[in-house]
């Protein structure tokens, strides 16, 4: 329903007044000798969800961490809200309300849920030397915060790392959503998932998007990301292979593109069977086969 | 209805009631508490004089010199890293003080007031160098700990003529710094030294910062996953730098005292200590990875090192068994502390 209104508002303002949350244009960066991204460009609008999708090595981490603020753009312009930035920490990112949910180094796993709520930004209370974090107030946000998400959790005591990691990718985006992020990039939230718990995160994501937040999803799922995505982003090989509204590209043109088109039609060339060939190939060596 | 009634009464269904022992197994300091508990019995079995009053100011005393560093020592582990240049940096600290008021003939505290500076500089040399370089804490310190040994020597050597210093216990401002740094009362038969007082304060100041304050909430996470933690813009080298500041800060209390209760200093202590203050820590329930334990568990570590020392010497067996003695109870402790961790976070 949500994807009704902004398909349809889309239609009307692409290439429209409206500025962009974060916009990068013809962004480059290299590591060394390497070229790990060129020539990317990408708009991300308030409550909508923009998806980067790109295989293993496609660019999508030094991507992520160039809007994060961990790695500054050697080349091109990164703007947000039409002002132009060059972050140089996260702490400048998350200052400008960009928010990054990492898959791996999301949170602090032997921290109680609370403690990694608030890392970063804890609340105190008292003055010189009595300050002090105001732990009942962060114990009581943090259950609120993650129950308006829908995110119903036992006890904000237990050490995050003995939520699944659904769960943990849910209170980052809590986390996120609580602080007053305007934009939020996830990076992989459903790579590790089973397909329940990808439903669940998928919901949080769209959660996100329907309390006004940008969202950036990066992802080589293209059947999560067409579920939720309004915009689509294909990176290869460093570069960007594709860029489409939701309106003008289906499921499997998508998913065909993002497998690299051509390159499919071959892979399907040289999987198919030609039973007399394969079969004493397979017997005589099947570890090469595997 | 009878048993829906009392699920309703609770916050949430799915969560039993933590029972007391349920939230004493979830502590870090559990392990070291059982474990202190078996000692003071076991000494109190085999040695005699071990439960008499005077003993105990001097296992307190033992412990409070071991348990003023193992308190910052317990902070920077929590953070994650490990400080070798600690035992020698005790001794740099009482070096400097004590030479740099004989040689200038001035007052005892304004030596006491360089020592303080210098002592932190060395501190925030280690803390400097590992962010800087992101080098392992192990190297660096252990190179400090090298050049530390040898200045001490080498230095006094050369300005002294022999291994220690010359006495200071007639300079000006002596009698005051003594009061400070090294002095003692009597409450019935128990002598009690102002170390004790220095390690329960500092316990107490560990404990308040770890648990309720930001910083401590930014130690934890610098020590359990210091990348998440500068994603989220924690000041993950800041904090290193402090702890090890921290560290500089408690081994000018350790040296002030071990100038103060001697006059003298010998420049080739501290070498050795490093290690019991680990031990302290790690028997106190710090994880050797960083971003778990506590400053209180760090004291009852260095109080079952203060009944290990002197129960020895009160049951009259040979002192040379300590050390084994020491081994077997960091082993002991460290098992023990795993099991509890697992058991902690097993809960359903």
């Amino acid at each position: 329903m949500t994807d009704t209104t902004i398909s349809g508002g889309e239609a009307a303002t692409v290439p429209g007044p409206r500025t962009p949350l974060v916009a990068l244009t013809d962004v480059a960066k290299s590591y060394g000798s390497v070229r790990a991204l060129h020539g990317v460009s990408l708009d991300v609008h308030a409550g909508e969800i923009t998806c980067v999708l790109g295989d293993n090595g496609a660019g999508k981490s030094t991507l992520i961490k160039i809007i994060a603020g961990l790695h500054p753009h050697d080349a091109g312009t990164y703007a947000v809200e039409g002002e132009e930035v060059r972050h140089a920490s996260p702490r400048e990112a998350l200052d400008r309300g960009i928010a990054t949910v990492y898959q791996d180094l999301a949170v602090v796993p032997l921290m109680p849920v609370w403690r990694n709520f608030f890392l970063g930004s804890e609340p105190t209370k008292g003055r010189g030397p009595l300050r002090r974090l105001d732990v009942a107030a962060m114990r009581a946000t943090t259950h609120q915060a993650l129950l308006r998400m829908g995110i119903d959790l036992r006890d904000v005591d237990q050490p995050i790392g003995t939520l699944s990691g659904g769960e943990r990718q849910c209170v980052a985006i809590a986390r996120a959503v609580h602080f007053g992020a305007k934009v939020l990039v996830l990076d992989e939230p459903t790579a590790a998932l089973g397909v329940k718990q990808s439903g669940v995160v998928l919901k949080y994501v769209a959660a996100a998007r329907d309390a006004g937040l940008g969202v950036v999803l990066i992802t080589h799922n293209p059947h999560h990301a067409y579920l939720v995505g309004d915009r689509f982003v294909l990176l290869k090989r460093g570069a960007m292979s594709g860029s489409h509204l939701k309106e003008d590209i289906t499921l499997d043109e998508l998913t065909r593109e993002m497998a690299g088109g051509s390159e499919l039609d071959e892979l399907t060339h040289e999987l198919s069977r030609t039973p007399a060939a394969t079969d004493p190939a397979a017997a005589a060596d099947p570890e090469t086969t595997a | 209805m009878t048993v829906l009634a009392p699920a309703a009464e609770r916050s949430d269904e799915r969560l039993a009631p933590r029972s007391l022992t349920r939230r004493l197994i979830g502590r870090p300091e559990l392990g070291a508490v059982v474990g202190a508990a078996a000692v003071f019995v076991f000494f109190s079995v085999v040695a005699d004089s071990f439960l008499q009053a005077s003993s105990l100011g001097t296992v307190l005393y033992a412990s409070s010199t071991i348990g003023i560093m193992a308190v910052p020592v317990a902070l920077l582990m929590i953070g994650g890293e490990f400080d070798l240049s600690a035992g020698v940096m005790v001794t740099s600290s009482a070096l400097i003080s004590s030479m740099f008021s004989y040689q200038m003939t001035a007052n005892t505290w304004v030596g006491v007031g360089v020592s303080l500076l210098v002592t932190l500089a060395f501190g925030a040399f280690n803390g400097l160098m590992l962010v800087r370089t992101k080098l392992p804490s192990f190297i660096i310190t252990l190179g400090t700990f090298l050049m530390l040994t040898g200045l001490n020597l080498g230095l006094t050597k050369l300005i002294s003529g022999t291994v220690s210093t010359k006495s200071i216990g007639d300079m000006q401002g002596f009698p005051t710094a003594r009061d400070v740094f090294a002095s003692h009362w009597t409450i019935g038969s128990v002598d009690l030294q102002v170390t004790i007082l220095w390690w329960i304060g500092l316990v107490a100041v560990a404990t308040w910062v770890l648990l309720r304050t930001r910083v401590g909430n930014w130690i934890f996470a610098a020590g359990g996953n210091p990348d998440a933690a500068r994603a989220v813009g924690v000041p993950v080298a800041g904090t290193k730098v402090g702890l090890y500041m921290a560290v500089a800060f408690c081994a000018w209390i350790s040296g002030q005292h071990l100038l103060f209760s001697f006059d003298v200093v010998q420049s080739g202590e501290g070498v050795g200590n490093e290690f019991l203050y680990i031990i302290a820590a790690v028997i106190g329930g710090c994880l050797m990875t960083g971003g778990y334990g506590s400053a209180i568990g760090s004291a009852v570590g260095a109080f079952i090192f203060g009944m290990t020392s002197k129960g020895i010497v009160y049951a009259q067996w040979n002192p040379d068994w300590f050390k084994f003695f020491l081994g077997a109870m960091l082993l002991l402790a460290t098992l023990l502390n795993a099991w509890v961790r697992r058991r902690a976070e097993a809960r359903t």
